[in-house]
């Protein structure tokens, strides 16, 4: 297990006095201070951890958001802001010693500029609810993470999230023009705006992927594209996944970009077939979901370009989605894998990315370092981007398992680092790969990575314990 | 001013030593490339030019994993020769800087398009040059050599230090290396055009372009005045402003894309196409900022809505003589202006401050550029940040001192 630091145990004798200005403060309706209530903010989606926090705020606004975070720098306790909770790596784990201060209920649509292409809302709102709001005209909110129903902008915009249709639209990263950010003093300050490219250097660019660490974002303004005019997925079937591999190649080097390009291998094929009845194909080893975007007559055009590319590379399985409820079937197996495997096994999610000409190596010792450990692994893999998804299936009520599980997790972490890709491609350090960071980074770097922390946190208040080393905190020994 | 002392470090860690004892001897340097944007930004007092032009190289390039690494010193012409022999392209398309300055063109280094972070039509569609930076290689300015982000095109792990260097016009880190993202070269392109729209109309049109399905990746506004400096004889035959849409696919889908446009827009004029040919000639010269050659008068790109572009030029208009080109479907606005003490910065800035976004001054004689803040000046909280990013990274201020900002 990871360790977690100690609590300050004079932020614990003082809880009931913070709880009563916590009420003052925002009133008493939006403070969770018993331990039922508290309960349900003690884990994320990293739910092998777990830790009651001192109390819990739920914010209405970002005046509240700045008032608590005035009074906790004033007093330097420390606040873990929370979207929906769905991080996979425990980016949202509270410690005993500090305020969960709530986005979720600043969930509000602000304004949407359809003629510039823009929407400002608070983060608390679900990545689907942005899009949802815009869907009657047409429009879309790019970035679609698996947990999108669930996940909050807020949460996205901490994890510099992407998912499965990124390889065309880009990450968050790329969608949002500007922030209301609370810095940990209280300060609030505005970056970007409803236009491209912010003036000075590049803070949104710098807090997209900061993992709470340097502000807490109340308001975001995101980039709104127009829906293309159809799409349509194509499964390809493979005997291998070097061959699947080799197709993923061949389409790129053929110009095509397409919205996605999924991998999956046979475990998770057959989960994920069992779950959703997608109609994926069972006698293959590696199975592509690919996407196309445009008119009929486009989609076509360039399905046919891509069969005609992978054609070479031995397809077993060639199936063109012939239907809007086939394709939604389709993805409905993908998006909920994760699901659908948590339903055969417990699992850990991991989350490299790897250059993709790695891929079949890649595999290859994944299911080596896994049968070392003795646990089975399925994998998904977002294939245009390298981002590999490998879950390593263990039993939870088996603490050794657990033991041998996140071991197993980090040999392919290291792994991904050691043939040229990273720890975390979408899901983030958080507390399961913190100790992780010196495999990729050298001392330096971490240590101007840390300075940029302590230059917007000097006491290190804003979302302990994840990201850097524990021995990077200014107070890490106290207490 | 005397040419001060030259630095060509051909390693990074020549680099850092070099760095090192800048910081130690408070020594300031100005960071160039192949140094054709010196002229922009405020100019700096500097004891000495450091040039990553040794630093060159093309490190890595996957096709097929659309991902490429340079040394920062390589020229910008030699990667997308490289690109162009796999068929590929940067999709940010930099425009060339150099020649509405009076430097020579095609001369620029990959280092100093994300130093500057600089984009072209495309942008408004796929994105600025820091969108696809994917991962550095730099030397602070204390002379810490540090990577972030990598080869991949996901990658959350750590803080985001390449987009937080990148746009920073050298006065953070001096990149030594940089990773990037390129993309498969459209198979056609083709352009609608409308002739003689005013400003408020050709941007509604190209509004209504940019909000179809059609991923429209080009849709600028040429007031007339600057559309009579284009190279393209016919369109500055015409004599009237030029309003230009551009769709680049495949062939078929381009055919397809251009009839549905053409019907779309029916309502605000009539339509020319511009085939392939024609078509690439003027986005290209566009990425030479053509219309802006020639001329010494003061030079402001600015950001704002799209929406806002046209009030933004009518406004100026009402303090001073104006010619506008219009990116970005109105958001982005080269304005050019009569010389005057201040470049017009004082009524530019009060504009921008009704309508929002942010100007950056890129042409005037460094009189003015060292009198007045070439950049946008930053509100108090992005300031205090911004300064102590600074001191983060160059806590004696020996990058590019003063560039950006007078007192940093």
């Amino acid at each position: 297990m990871i360790a977690m630091p100690k609590p300050d145990k004079s932020i614990l004798r003082r809880r009931d006095a913070i709880v009563r200005e916590l009420a003052r403060l925002v009133g008493a309706e939006q403070v969770i201070s018993d331990e039922d209530g508290r309960r349900a903010f003690e884990t994320d989606g990293l739910s092998a951890y777990r830790c009651m926090p001192l109390a819990v705020v739920l914010a209405r606004s970002t005046e509240d958001v700045r008032k608590v975070l005035s009074y906790a720098h004033a007093n330097g306790i420390k606040v873990v802001a929370r979207g929906a909770g769905t991080s996979l790596s425990g980016g949202a784990l509270p410690t005993e010693d500090a305020i969960v201060l709530g986005l979720s209920r600043m969930n509000r649509v602000l304004a949407v500029d359809y003629e510039n292409r823009t929407a400002r809302v608070e983060v608390g709102i679900t990545n689907l609810g942005i899009s949802a709001a815009v869907a009657p005209k047409g429009f879309f909110y790019a970035p679609d993470p698996s947990s999108q129903l669930a996940c909050s902008l807020g949460g996205n915009i901490a994890f510099n999230s992407g998912g499965a249709h990124c390889l065309k639209y880009g990450v968050t990263t790329n969608n949002v023009l500007g922030l209301k950010i609370v810095m940990v003093d209280g300060e609030v300050i505005e970056i970007g705006g409803d236009y491209l490219d912010q003036p000075g250097y590049d803070l949104l660019g710098l807090l997209v992927g900061s993992e709470g660490q340097l502000g807490v974002v109340t308001e975001a303004t995101v980039r709104i594209l127009r829906q293309a005019e159809g799409a349509r997925p194509l499964l390809l079937g493979f005997d291998s996944s070097e061959a699947a591999g080799r197709a993923v190649s061949a389409i790129i080097a053929a110009g095509v970009i397409p919205v996605a390009i999924e991998f999956m291998d046979k475990p998770a094929i057959e989960v994920c077939e069992a779950f959703a009845k997608a109609g994926y194909p069972l006698d293959v080893e590696a199975l592509l979901i690919v996407e196309v975007e445009g008119s009929e007559e486009e989609i076509s055009d360039l399905l046919g370009r891509i069969v005609e590319v992978v054609t070479p590379h031995g397809p077993r399985v060639v199936r063109m989605s012939e239907s809007a409820e086939q394709s939604a079937a389709i993805w409905k197996g993908r998006k909920s894998a994760f699901g659908a495997i948590g339903r055969i096994a417990d699992y850990l999610c991991m989350d490299g990315t790897i250059p993709l000409g790695r891929m079949p190596e890649v595999l290859v010792r994944i299911s080596e370092i896994c049968a070392g450990y003795g646990l089975r692994v399925a994998n998904i893999f977002h294939a245009g981007d390298g981002n590999l998804h490998p879950l390593i299936l263990f039993n939870a009520n088996d603490p050794d398992e657990m033991v041998k599980a996140e071991k197993c997790g980090a040999d392919i972490l290291k792994l991904c680092v050691e043939v040229g890709g990273c720890l975390t491609g979408e899901h983030g350090v958080g507390v399961e790969k913190r100790d992780l960071m010196p495999v990729q980074f050298t001392d330096a770097e971490l240590a101007l990575q840390m300075s940029i922390k302590s230059a917007l946190d000097p006491q290190w208040l804003l979302n302990p314990a994840k990201v850097f080393p524990l021995g990077g905190a200014p107070s890490a020994d106290a207490a | 001013m005397d040419e001060p002392s030259q630095l060509r470090p051909a390693t990074e860690w020549e680099l850092q030593r070099l760095l090192t004892e800048a910081t130690k001897t408070d020594m300031p340097i100005e960071i160039v490339g192949a140094g054709s944007k010196r002229n922009i930004g405020r100019p700096t007092n500097s004891s000495a030019l450091l040039t990553t032009s040794a630093l060159s190289g093309i490190r890595l390039y996957e096709p097929t994993e659309l991902v490429m690494s340079a040394r920062s010193g390589t020229s910008l012409a030699r990667i997308e020769a490289d690109l162009a022999s796999q068929g590929q392209t940067l999709a940010f398309e930099p425009v060339d800087l150099a020649p509405v300055i009076g430097a020579e063109a095609g001369r620029a280094t990959i280092g100093s398009v994300f130093a500057t972070n600089i984009s072209g039509s495309r942008r408004m569609m796929t994105g600025a040059a820091r969108d696809h930076l994917l991962g550095v290689s730099a030397v602070s300015g204390q002379g810490t050599p540090f990577r972030s982000g990598g080869r991949v095109m996901k990658n959350v792990t750590g803080l985001d230090l390449a987009r937080t260097i990148a746009g920073s016009w050298g006065t953070l880190a001096v990149m030594t290396e940089v990773t990037f993202k390129v993309m498969p070269k459209p198979e056609e392109t083709a352009t609608l055009i409308f002739l003689g729209l005013e400003d408020g109309i050709a941007i509604e049109a190209l509004t209504a372009a940019t909000t179809t399905p059609f991923e429209v990746s080009g849709a600028v506004h040429l007031q007339e005045a600057l559309a009579a400096r284009l190279w393209h004889e016919g369109l500055k035959a015409e004599k009237r402003s030029v309003t230009a849409i551009r769709i680049e696919n495949f062939a078929a889908s381009v055919a397809y894309r251009t009839d549905r446009l053409k019907d779309e827009l029916k309502p605000f004029g009539d339509i020319y196409v511009l085939g392939n040919d024609s078509a690439l000639a003027f986005w290209d010269e566009l990425r030479q900022l053509s219309i802006l050659q020639g001329t010494t008068a003061p030079l402001w790109r600015i950001s704002t809505a799209p929406k806002a572009g046209p009030k933004v030029v009518a406004a100026i208009s009402t303090f001073m003589t104006c010619h506008a080109w219009y990116d970005w479907a109105g958001g982005l606005v080269w304005a050019e202006v009569l010389p005057t003490s201040d470049a017009g910065a004082a009524d530019i800035r009060r504009v921008i401050a009704t309508h929002g976004g942010h100007a950056t001054l890129i042409r005037a004689e460094p009189g003015v550029r060292s009198s007045i803040d070439v950049f946008q000046p930053l509100e108090p909280g992005l300031k205090k940040i911004t300064t102590r990013l600074k001191t983060v990274f160059d806590p004696a201020r020996i990058l590019n001192r003063g560039r950006m900002h007078a007192d940093l």
